[in-house]
């Protein structure tokens, strides 16, 4: 029924949503954990979202959607009107159904369904059907008894109403600020107005009066529950709105009686004239930032940035043609054009090449989202799975706000939610265990992420017992993926690195944390795919940091132009260290490897002839790029060197996707085309020790 | 001569707006406004003249009821038709809604057809 743009629409609007919703829940969960009242506002809000997702679900037709979003909805509901208490069961469960929901929304976007998710919901709507029961009808009701005018009580939604009736209870006075603003900026004046008012008390409810001032104005009035006294709420609102209390509270026996005179709702006449333009009580910037984030955000399919960006790699290789002739014009003795117009041809050349950079760098910002999207999810999984290990853990994440490329956001979720189940599995002792070493009975788990240059590092870190080399060394000698003297020569790091080869697992038993029977290896493979890194910081005792490092983005790399045998390849630069040049006699072969000394380090290299099975050219003069990505590094050796570019890199054909050490190709100003290096690949097989044998 | 009615709608989710605004948009002779908030219908309330206006009631700043009143109270609109657009359940809202003076009450989801054919009932197409 609803055409399919529209669906798109529908999930990227819900998307949002549970996004909102996921971190809001967990706000509230913070809340009370501190054993503070949750601020009734973010109580609102999230009742809020999941009654926008029922109803968002409802006329797209999505049944299961909508009736799970209509139980969290109305477990909120009852929540927000004081009917539940908030408990670990509810919170856990309010966590599932916002998993199943994003489960159902995936589904509804891939236009699949399975029954595993269907029953799963349907699971959690009747849990979530259970917990809301047990709702109190309300005693008898406060509201009638303080003998407020019944045409504001008429405006009032439920749950308005219900903030008036806590207020009341907690025999806070009710007021009346009626503000007039110009209609031009009221939004903002009443932003600044509300932020004013709330360290005070609590907003219940924003009525535009019915009685217009004139057409360029507007008349509010803020129905305000305070037990501030009214000279300082007069003194805070410093003349930008005029306070009138409201109604009688109903005594509770041990409210403070509050000095001002009471007036017991005689309606007092009112200024209506516009007020004279104050300056905003709050900063501007805060109040307009929070509008902005309503209004001026627009949500772009990431197809139609892959199109940009590729018009924009289309464009640097027409730059660099028209650098190419400009270039030619300036060699002496050659007269195609004047002296001028080569010179003018030059500097609007380098115009242009000015302004395309800023087009790339606009396309890539755009496609920058910040990581707290992904934490956030990571954080409520970690929340639950540390409730159910019996092990205490504090979660830290810092970092959120670094941004990175959408494409590889989406991709990191799983790798780390390995890492820090590995962590909270394998890495954290048992309260018991840590109070023995001395250590708090609390452990650490830490998420971080930073901008590094052109990179992003995110750490995953724990406090636990750290890895033990020998145990690994061990497993890898038994599971034969290395022999025992080639880990004679293995330093301390390269063991560890063990870990990470496909079949390398240090439990025999699959605990329901790890679980899923995914390795290290797979998550290494994850981020390789990504141009990513991963490295290990283990200390005994101590704890262990993986240490992930990702480049902000996939879709414009400078690249390194090199050739081997004639042909050119592209190194991605963000992996080249330094480069060497080496006379053929000081290349050695260690154990039928080669390597090469560099300021007293060895290093394995490999020709980039012999890896793609080239007929090599005798040379007195290597070249070797030391790459490396993380702690590890090697030599590449090749030919001669063609300089930098920029370059997008295109995926290959399916024909030719599967050929190891390549990721991708692109195109170079004449038309030609050229195969990216995969380095992370070339390294797995440089650095495997079976790899020895060539 | 062809009038055109303006009808606003004022609608939070984007999503659910276009929906609405598609339903409507298919009758000839309207043009449809809409505003994303309670704050954004007020602003936009005294710079056309409307014939019609469609509001949600659970939104952000102000809620739809409060928009009702302040509509209804208001000597320049208290004559413009108004539905109210909202999903089941909140039978207490509904009732307020309908004091307040809302014209019709349109329970989500809706069928366009049958809330286009509302529409033109309201504006005698």
């Amino acid at each position: 029924m609803a055409p399919p743009r529209a669906l798109s629409d529908f999930v990227a609007e819900a998307t949002e949503i549970l996004e909102t919703l996921g971190r809001d829940v967990l706000a509230l969960d913070e809340s009370r954990t501190a054993q503070r009242e949750p601020d009734p506002d973010l109580l609102n809000g999230i009742f809020r979202a999941a009654h926008s997702l029922k109803g968002l679900a409802s006329m797209f037709g999505l049944e299961l959607l909508s009736r799970l979003a209509h139980r969290v909805e109305d477990v909120l509901d009852a929540l927000r009107l004081g009917k539940v208490g908030l408990d670990d069961a509810l919170v856990d469960t309010l966590i599932d159904a916002l998993d199943s929901l994003n489960a159902l929304l995936a589904e509804t976007a891939n236009e699949t369904s399975t029954p595993e998710a269907a029953t799963r919901s349907e699971q959690l709507a009747e849990r979530l059907r259970v917990l809301g029961e047990g709702a109190a009808a309300p005693s008898a009701d406060v509201l009638d008894q303080i003998g407020l005018d019944p045409s504001i009580r008429a405006v009032f939604t439920e749950y308005e109403e219900h903030r008036l009736r806590e207020n009341v209870k907690k025999g806070v006075r009710l007021y009346k600020v009626r503000a007039v603003f110009s209609l031009n900026d009221f939004d903002q004046r009443l932003g600044a107005l509300n932020a004013t008012l709330k360290p005070l008390g609590e907003v219940i409810s924003t009525l535009p009066s019915s009685q217009p001032g004139d057409e360029t104005s507007i008349a509010f009035d803020l129905i305000f529950g305070s037990s501030t006294l009214e000279p300082k709420i007069v003194d805070a609102i410093a003349g930008a709105a005029s306070l009138e209390s409201l109604g009688k509270p109903s005594p509770p026996p041990s409210a403070p009686s509050p000095r001002v005179p009471v007036d017991m709702g005689t309606p007092v006449p009112l200024p209506l004239r516009p007020l004279p333009s104050a300056p905003p009580i709050a900063p501007r910037g805060v109040i307009e930032q929070s509008l902005r984030s309503l209004s001026q955000t627009v949500r772009v399919d990431i197809s139609r940035l892959d199109g940009l960006m590729n018009i924009v790699g289309e464009l640097l290789l027409i730059r660099s043609n028209l650098q190419r002739l400009s270039e030619t014009t300036k060699v002496p003795g050659v007269t195609v054009m004047p002296k001028a117009w080569s010179q003018e041809l030059q500097r609007e050349s380098r115009a242009l090449e000015r302004k395309l950079d800023e087009l790339q760098q606009g396309v890539l910002d755009a496609r920058m989202v910040p990581l707290v999207q992904v934490f956030d999810k990571l954080a409520r999984l970690m929340r639950r799975l540390v409730r159910e290990s019996g092990k205490q853990v504090d979660f830290e994440v810092a970092g959120g706000d670094v941004e990175l490329d959408k494409l590889i956001v989406e991709e990191l979720s799983d790798p780390l939610m390995h890492l820090l189940r590995n962590a909270l599995d394998h890495g954290i002792e048992l309260p018991d265990a840590r109070e023995a070493q001395g250590k708090p009975r609390k452990a650490k788990i830490r998420l971080t992420a930073r901008a590094q240059g052109n990179q992003v590092v995110i750490e995953v870190g724990d406090d636990g017992n750290g890895m033990d080399e020998a145990r690994i060394r061990q497993v890898a000698i038994e599971r034969g993926l290395v022999t025992g003297s080639q880990t004679d020569e293995m330093e301390r790091r390269d063991l560890l690195n063990l870990v990470f080869l496909p079949g390398f697992s240090t439990r025999t038993d699959v605990s329901e944390l790890s679980g899923r029977g995914v390795g290290l290896d797979v998550v290494k493979t994850n981020l390789a795919r990504l141009s990513g890194l991963i490295d290990i910081d283990s200390r005994r005792r101590r704890g262990t940091t993986f240490v992930l490092t990702l480049p902000l983005t996939l879709a414009i790399i400078r690249a390194l132009m090199v050739e081997a045998s004639g042909r050119t390849y592209a190194v991605p630069l963000n992996s080249v260290l330094e480069i060497v040049s080496v006379r053929s006699d000081e290349l050695q072969t260690i154990e039928r490897r080669e390597v090469i000394e560099v300021r007293e380090h060895t290093l394995p290299f490999i020709r980039l002839s012999r890896v793609f099975g080239l007929p090599e050219k005798p040379l007195d003069r290597h070249f070797v790029i030391i790459v490396g990505l993380a702690q590890q590094r090697f030599g590449l050796a090749v030919d001669s060197l063609l300089g930098q570019h920029d370059i997008v890199t295109k995926p290959l054909s399916a024909r030719l996707r599967h050929i190891p050490g390549i990721s991708g190709a692109t195109e170079l100003g004449d038309r030609r085309a050229v195969l990216v290096l995969d380095v992370s690949a070339l390294m797995e097989d440089v650095l495997r020790p079976q790899s020895a044998v060539i | 001569m062809v009038t055109t009615h303006k009808v606003l709608i004022v609608e939070d989710s984007r999503a659910t707006r276009e929906l609405l605004a598609s339903a409507i948009e298919s009758l000839d002779g309207v043009e449809v406004h809409t505003a994303v908030s309670g704050f954004e219908a007020l602003k936009v309330l005294p710079r056309f003249r409307f014939s019609l206006i469609i509001t949600d009631i659970n939104m952000p700043d102000i809620n739809g009821l409060e928009l009702i009143n302040f509509v209804k109270k208001n000597p320049n609109y208290r004559d413009t038709p108004l539905f109210v657009v909202t999903t089941e359940g909140r039978e207490k809202d509904r009732e307020r809604g309908l004091q307040l003076g809302a014209n019709e009450y349109v329970i989500k989801p809706f069928a366009p057809d049958a809330l286009s054919s509302l529409v033109r009932q309201y504006l005698k197409l």
